[in-house]
Order: structure tokens, then sequence, then C-alpha cells
């Protein structure tokens, strides 16, 4: 800038040669400006003077209440959660955004099909914010067949530990007993030749599985235990505990055999209608038992627009976002390394890794600081996305900066005095960015 | 060129040994696999959003978009024959477009005229008034939400289509002057000196030489004013209240998601559209004015 200034110096203090056109040449330079400076005059420089001014007033305007809004920043709740919230956001999202960036576009380096890689991963940068918070808002729904990503989490989860095939059912008799969670066991001990009957309620007719048949009371075993699970149900009546007409068995449950010491020594599955067979059981006394995971509940899916979840849910979409930014960026200064330096690291035998973290990164810092610097003034002021994705409920849990902002200002509390503090509040975040700003100009200008 | 490409392939795969070939190919593959499965990661929120807006509205609510992909007969083009009737709708739509191309326009001439003046005019002071024009770059929107509220509701602005394309306006003229003037300045001395000897007026030379010369960048910057106009929800939530761009009538739907999904859904997907036709048909210029500013 000293250089810039100097050589305007002399202008201004030349000896007037021809002070006609001297000032001809001024007016036509006021023409050529005075459009710009004026709308930036009275839509950005006044506004500024005005905010700060009025966020010392009250809520009306008319009293001076000097610090009191900005202490107000500090101590009412909701903006204390939105300065907590931001600065998790400056915490985590810029160095997200430029990490996954710097990976896409080494990752871009080593395909042929970069070109469509980088196009679909730049796409969401040409949509706004706000329409990516609806897109998000669609893939978070809570129900599982609705939303894609708990869909997602339930098929893994489904994987892992499969769900019941009968999360509400209850035991028909007293003769049944324990809890859904460690299963429900016969109270009455049984013997090899027994038959045991477990019956179960509250199963609701589209609950029950498509091949189940009419449940059948087993003939007893020689030496063996024989039994059948069954809906112990007939519309209009029916005695409970005891095998009917018109019910059906229910396949596919885990029939457990225990000892007196509670461990199981057997399992089954029962048969399509509901029997089931314990061959060559030992003599004593034992008690059957239906297996806990026949009444595990399916998954229900995370509420990503819960209160809890709500942050680190919009921060996914915002990072979804930008890492196309990030990434053609990257790319574009990780192309402008020359070639001949990364090879002449690699024939004095660095490995990849030491190229990539000795050489390629040094000469990356430049772009990368661009990167994270940019995305620090954006997450600072970060608002479209977190009014789209937080439903109005939990927008207090959601809440950063620029939102406070805008709700204190325009969303029914219409508090102007406060609304400008939390305005000035956020410019000073800025200052230090636009300093770092500045140097970066004056060295390009 | 595919010739030559050829020919450079051609040898290496010779003298490349089956064995040597199979390791590399062994090598890729994860990387290869790696990429498609985060492409289609990038790509499949976007999809969701489309299929959501296509599902059949008896069955909105209760399938998951991604059956539409097994089920074709789920899909139909009903919902956007309904948000086309929908009067609110077509009429955001159309208010959009004009607030974009308003203040697309206006910014880009306002900025142009200014640009020229801080590369080519001589004046005292001029660095530095350039440099406090550019460091306006940094002011948040948010400063002047409420002064500029109540100026309106003064003037008579509030909730018209000029008030939103002025305000868009003044706060894309710091970028675009910035961006500007450092392209104009690349442009050779020796022609704006030649066209001054020639008696050419400045505002001549502005517009016979330096436009024309400047439309890489004038394309990249219009580009990125448009979608940043079209895509904005906040200076609109502010300033508008009839008036409504789409993004502000989608935005008043919200309240009751679910029971608006049938409409939310391709009203969503439509205003979205509109900015990647742009992108897609405009591609090269959107990333050179990335590169060149990346600062907004």
């Amino acid at each position: 800038m000293s250089e810039a200034a100097t050589t305007a110096e002399p202008l201004a203090g030349a000896p007037p040669e021809d002070e006609e056109g001297r000032w001809r040449g001024y007016g036509i330079t006021v023409a050529f400006l005075a459009p710009a400076l004026l709308l930036l005059a009275v839509w950005i420089v006044y506004p500024m003077v005005h905010t700060t001014y009025r966020s010392f007033f009250d809520r009306s305007g008319d009293d001076f209440v000097a610090f009191d809004n900005y202490r107000e920043i500090f101590t009412q709740d909701t903006l204390v959660t939105a300065i907590k919230n931001n600065a998790l956001w400056v915490l985590l999202v810029p160095a997200f955004v430029t990490a996954i960036g710097l990976v896409f576009a080494v990752l871009t380096e080593k395909v042929r099909f970069a070109v469509a890689f980088k196009t679909v991963v730049f796409m969401p940068m040409a949509i706004s914010l706000f329409a990516a918070g609806v897109i998000w808002r669609v893939m978070y729904e809570k129900d599982p067949n609705q939303g894609a990503v708990n869909a997602s989490i339930g098929v893994v989860k489904d994987a892992v530990s499969p769900s019941g095939v009968l999360s509400n059912a209850r035991p028909s008799t007293e003769g049944l007993e324990g809890t859904p969670a460690g299963g429900l066991a016969l109270a009455a001990p049984v013997e090899p030749g027994a038959v045991a009957l477990l019956g179960l309620t509250a199963i609701r007719a589209s609950d029950v599985p498509d091949d189940a048949e009419p449940a059948v009371r087993p003939e007893p075993l020689q030496g063996g235990i024989a039994g059948v699970v069954w809906r112990d149900f007939l519309p209009g009546g029916g005695e409970a505990g005891v095998v009917e007409e018109g019910e059906t068995g229910l396949p596919g449950v885990t029939v457990e055999l225990r000892d007196q010491s509670g461990s199981t020594v057997a399992d089954g599955e029962t048969e399509a209608n509901g029997t089931f067979a314990f061959e060559d059981v030992e003599a004593g006394s034992y008690r059957v038992a239906i297996g806990a995971s026949t009444f595990a509940t399916a998954f229900e899916g995370y509420s990503w627009l819960g209160p809890s979840l709500i942050t680190p849910a919009i921060m996914i979409a915002y990072i979804w976002v930008w890492a196309g930014f990030a990434m053609v960026v990257i790319a574009a200064g990780l192309s402008a390394i020359p070639r001949d330096l990364l090879e002449a690291a690699r024939t004095d035998g660095a490995s990849e890794w030491q190229v990539f973290r000795r050489v390629t990164i040094p000469l990356l810092a430049p772009v990368l600081t661009v990167v994270f610097i940019t995305m620090l003034i954006y997450v600072l002021k970060v608002f479209d996305i977190v009014i789209a994705v937080a439903p109005g409920s939990v927008q207090d849990d959601a809440n950063v900066i620029a939102l406070a902002m805008w709700r204190t200002s325009f969303g029914g509390v219409n508090d102007f005095g406060l609304g400008s503090a939390i305005a000035v509040f956020l410019f000073i975040l800025v200052i230090p960015v636009l300093a770092v700003n500045i140097r970066r100009f004056r060295r390009e200008v | 060129m595919s010739t030559t490409a050829a020919e450079i392939d051609g040898p290496v795969a010779v003298t490349e040994s089956m064995g040597a070939r199979i390791v590399r190919l062994i090598g890729t593959t994860p990387v290869y696999i790696v990429v498609v499965v985060l492409g289609l990661l990038w790509l499949v929120p976007t999809l969701g959003l489309l299929l959501t807006s296509l599902i059949v509205p008896e069955q909105v609510g209760s399938a998951g978009w991604w059956e539409v992909l097994s089920k074709p007969s789920l899909a139909t083009l009903e919902n956007y024959g309904d948000i086309l009737d929908n009067e609110a709708i077509t009429s955001a739509i159309w208010t959009t477009l004009w607030i974009s191309l308003g203040a697309t326009v206006l910014p880009i001439v306002v900025a142009a005229l200014a640009a020229y003046a801080f590369a080519w005019l001589e004046f005292p002071g001029r660095d530095w008034l350039f440099l406090i024009v550019v460091a306006l770059l940094v002011v948040p929107i948010q400063m002047a939400l409420i002064p500029i509220f109540s100026l309106y509701n003064d003037l008579g602005l509030f909730d018209t289509i000029i008030g939103l394309i002025l305000f868009h306006t003044a706060f894309g003229l710091p970028f675009a002057i910035f961006l500007l003037r450092n392209f104009f300045i690349g442009i050779p001395k020796d022609l704006i000196e030649a066209a001054r000897i020639d008696g050419a007026s400045e505002l001549r030379i502005f517009a016979r030489l330096i436009l024309p010369l400047g439309l890489p960048a004038i394309a990249s910057l219009a580009i990125f004013q448009f979608l940043w106009v079209w895509n904005d929800l906040l200076v609109a939530l502010t300033f508008g209240q009839e008036t409504q761009p789409i993004t502000v009538a989608i935005f008043s739907q919200l309240r009751a998601f679910g029971a608006n999904i049938e409409l939310i859904a391709p009203a969503a997907f439509l205003s979205l559209a509109i900015p990647l036709i742009v992108f897609f048909a405009f591609q090269r210029y959107f990333v050179q004015g990335l590169l060149a500013g990346s600062v907004k």
C-alpha cells in the first residue's frame, strides 16, 4: 500500500499545469464513481454507523442504556446458547471442510473420471443453503421409513442385531412370567415328556408372520419336551391358555430350554404352526422360555432434528455444501505445484506419504489458509441453513449468532436495541478476519 | 491429440509386465471404489429431494423416497402440476427472477464504472478509497438490516422489488468492484493511451474498449451475483412481505413440514433447478470466478 499511496501523492501535490483540464478530469472521475459510492454510503456505511449507535439504546429507542444490550448477549439463555453453538461451528466446521476438501482434491488427482466426481461434489455449491437445508430436512426425518439417514442406520443395526418378530407381545396367562427384555419363561417347571404351552397376546394381526399356520397342540415327546408358541386370541372370546381352533401358531420364535440355574441348555425356533421340540433331554426339571431377541423392538430412528443432535446434523449438511468449494480451490493449488519438485523428492527416496506431508502440504499452505479463513467468515455468519433445517421448536437449541440477531430483531421479539448489539457483536468477531484479508488484498493490489 | 496419447501409452503397456499391471490395478482399485462411494454419497441428498417431489400425494408421508426406485408407479408429475397452478408459488418464481436479474445487471454496471475509475483514472487518494471499498466486503449484512428496515418504511421501499434490488446491489458492489478493477488493470495500457490520444472520451473508452475486453470477468461476476441473489433468504425475509421470492415462499410453508411436503419438495427442487442449470451451463466461468475471488 505504501508505494501505491506514494504514486498518488505527487499527482495531488503537483503544480497545476492546466487548472481547468484537471478539474474537468475530476468531474469525469466523480461521474464514474458517484453511483457506487452513493449506494455504498447509503446501504452499508450509514447503516453501520446507525446500528452501532442504536445498540446503546433500549428497545423503544428512547432511553440510552450504555452497554446493557451487550450484557444481555452474555446473560440471556438463548443468546448464550447461540454463542456456544457458534463457537462449536468455528472450531469444527472450517477444519472439517478444509480437510475433506484436501482429501477430495488429492483423490481427484488419482482417478480418470475426476471431472464427473468434481462436478457432483461441487454441485451443492450452486444451490442455496436454504434449499440445501430443505434437502437435509428430508434426509433427517426420524421415521426410518421416511428419512434416509435413519433408514441407513437401521439397515446396519438390523444386520448387527435383528429386530424380533414380536416386539409388543405379552403373555396370555399368568403362567408365563418375566419381562420382554429378559425373555418370558413358564412359571411351572417341566420334565421330559411334558408339553409346554406358551400363549401370547397383544399381537396385531398384521404383525403375525405371513407363513403362520393354525396352531396345533403337539403330542408329548418320549424323553423330550415339546410345545407350542401361539397367538392365544380368538375374536370374540376364547379361553386363555388353551390352543383352540382358529388361533394361529407363531413361527420363527426363539425358544430356550433353561435348567434350574437359569442357564440355557438348548434352543430352537418354532415351526409354521408354532410347535417346537427339544429331543433327548436328560431327566430333571426345566423351564421353557421365549428368548428376549423375539421381543427386540425395531429401530425407531435417532431424532436428528431433536434438541440434542440438531447442531451436528446442521453441520453435516453445511459440510456437504462447502466441501466442493474447498476441493476446487485446493485442487487448483495442487495442480500448480511443480511436478519435478515432487519427482525430486521421490528420487531422493521419500515415500508417498513423506512427499505429501513434507512437500505437498507446505506448498499448499497458502491455499489451505485461504479456504480455512473463507470458511471462518461464512461460519461466523451462518444463518439460512440453520433456519431451514431446525424446526421452530428446536431453534433455541440450534441457535447461532446470525439467527439470534434476526429472531431478536424481526422474528417476533422485535427488539431493535438488542438486535443491533448482536449485529455489532457479529461484526466485531469478523474484524480480525478482515485484518487478515486486508493484508492479503494489499499484497494483491 | 488422441493418437499421440495412444503412442505414448503403447510402449508403456508393452514394457509393463503382466504382474506389474495387476499390482497397479489392485493398487488403484480401492481408490476408485472410494471415489465412487463418495460421489454417490454426495449425490444422494439431492436425488432424495427430487424423488420425494415425485411421490404420489397419497403416499407422501408413508413411503420413503428410495421406494420410487423399485416401484416407479409411485412417481408422478402431479405435484409439479399442483405447484404450477399455485398462484403463490408461480408469482414467487417471477419475483425471484426479476429481483435476480435486476440485482445482477445493476451492480455490474455500477461496479464496472467504479472499477474503471479505480483502474485507469488518476485522482488523489485513489488507492485508499479502493481499499476502503474492498474492506466493506466483510461487513455482515446483519449490520444493515435494522437501519434499512426503518429507512425502507419511511421511503415506501419496504416490500418492493426495487428495495430488494438496491440492497443486493449495494452489498454486491465491494466484491464486484474488487474483481473488475483487478481485471481491468490487466488490460494493456497502450490500448487505452492510444484511444485517449485519438480523442476518445473516457465514457467511450469504457463502453467500447473496457467492457468488451472485460467480458470474461463480467460473465463470472454475473453468474456469481445471479446465484447469490437467487439463493438469498435473509434479505428477502427481512424486507419482503407480499413480495416473496421462492425461498421465502417455501420458508413460510416449513412450519408444517410433514403436512406440506408435497408442496415443499417440488417447490424446493424447482428453486434449485435454475441455479443448477446456470451452474452446468457456465461451469467454467463459475469456477474461474471462485478462484479469482473466493472471498465474498
